[in-house]
């Protein structure tokens, strides 16, 4: 008997995700919510590319600003948390794969993998 | 304008980019770049940064349905993602050297080919194919999908097209912040002669993944701002879910082409400005 199917793994994996989206989606309102408490009169214009301080383009400045309970540091926290939801995708067909005994896809969602892994080192 | 006004704004026109996306099966990130840049003068990257971010929350979220329905093919995609995660990196990479008016002049041309699509759209005829060839066959592809209450067979052809027209898929993901699900759809269904109703599904399930290859370079490049991006998100994906909801009683051919028809505007709209450098 097969201990895993694909099947099986498809719909673990896609209620996994959904419970990442949400969880993602109520970090950004409750940061959302916060944000717009204390800056709801604050004029903005986002005409001009400034990037951002730290606080919103690394992964420890943002988990930093979260912790200074900082509403825009809530809303990049979720929004990590949305980025990783396909990366456990990823991570989850490579176990998924290897209790299926496949290696040829084992090796293949590594790859994927590790092209987003590389990717994501840019903003540690 | 005030942060109140601004949020509101943009996450109204988000949820109903996010909704008419779901129906046509287009995505919200093709009217929400547009809208943002056109109408209320947001720079380019803050767009993309937001769309893309919105792209991985549609994708993921509608993930378990599709599993559901048991057509996408986990090999298929996991197999052709290795060429839109690489292009997608390529595409972000891209963004920082290529001009804002050149890429809202891509974005519109892009947009120009998912309006006609939108209306042309047809999927390859002849069903699927009868034989793998050498590849396809090596890579494991064959799978069956459920029509008429039966498992139908289907074999895969042609996968290095369908690997090469990925990589394009995934670099103008990368480069414009949007899903571009319609070009992956053309490499499976019409390249690869993977039936119609597998192409979309596994389409849906890549567009998550290849986002998030060009999101690390996004995020450290300051692209996706919080303030932007909660209300795109937040909208689009509140709209993706009501429109998944409504799908089966709305009258989708004619909503394709009202949608086909605002795309096409919103296009030459970013054309022009591209070329006058207004954007």
């Amino acid at each position: 008997m097969k201990a895993m199917d694909d099947r099986r793994l498809e719909t673990m994996v896609g209620n996994l995700l959904r419970t990442g989206v949400l969880l993602a989606a109520a970090l950004v309102s409750i940061g959302g919510v916060f944000y717009l408490l204390q800056h709801h009169a604050d004029p903005v214009s986002y005409r001009t590319f400034v990037p951002g301080a730290d606080g919103v383009r690394t992964f420890s400045g943002v988990v930093h600003s979260a912790l200074r309970f900082e509403s825009v540091g809530w809303i990049q926290l979720g929004l990590l948390l949305l980025i990783a939801t396909p990366v456990a995708r990823v991570v989850l067909a490579v176990v998924g794969f290897a209790l299926e005994r496949d290696r040829l896809y084992v090796v293949v969602s590594l790859i994927v993998l590790v092209i987003l892994v590389a990717s994501l080192l840019r903003a540690v | 304008m005030t942060a109140l006004s601004f949020t509101l704004v943009v996450w109204a026109i988000s949820t109903l980019a996010g909704f008419l996306g779901a129906l046509t099966g287009l995505g919200g990130g093709v009217v929400v770049v547009p809208a943002l840049t056109l109408a209320l003068g947001v720079d380019m990257k803050y767009a993309i940064g937001a769309s893309l971010v919105s792209v991985i929350a549609t994708s993921s979220g509608a993930a378990a349905a599709y599993v559901k329905e048991g057509f996408s093919n986990i090999r298929i995609g996991m197999f052709l993602e290795i060429a839109t995660t690489s292009g997608a990196i390529l595409g972000a990479f891209l963004t920082g050297y290529i001009g804002t008016s050149a890429l809202a002049v891509i974005f519109g041309l892009v947009l120009i080919q998912a309006a006609y699509e939108t209306v042309f759209n047809a999927p390859h005829e002849g069903g699927p194919a009868i034989q793998s060839d050498t590849l396809g066959d090596r890579l494991r592809f064959a799978g069956t999908y459920p029509a008429n209450g039966m498992e139908r067979e289907y074999k895969v052809r042609n996968v290095r097209t369908g690997f090469g027209i990925m990589f394009g898929a995934g670099t103008l993901s990368g480069l414009l912040g949007i899903g571009s699900g319609a070009m992956k759809v053309i490499a499976m269904d019409r390249a690869m002669k993977v039936p119609f109703k597998v192409s979309t599904t596994t389409s849906n399930f890549m567009i998550g993944v290849t986002a998030a290859a060009s999101a690390g370079v996004y995020l450290s490049r300051g692209y996706i701002d919080p303030r932007v991006a909660m209300p795109v998100m937040l909208g689009v994906l509140g709209g993706a879910l009501l429109g998944s909801k409504v799908l089966v009683h709305a009258p989708v051919r004619t909503l394709r082409m009202v949608f086909a028809t605002v795309i096409f505007a919103l296009a030459i709209e970013m054309i022009v400005n591209g070329l006058r450098g207004k954007v």
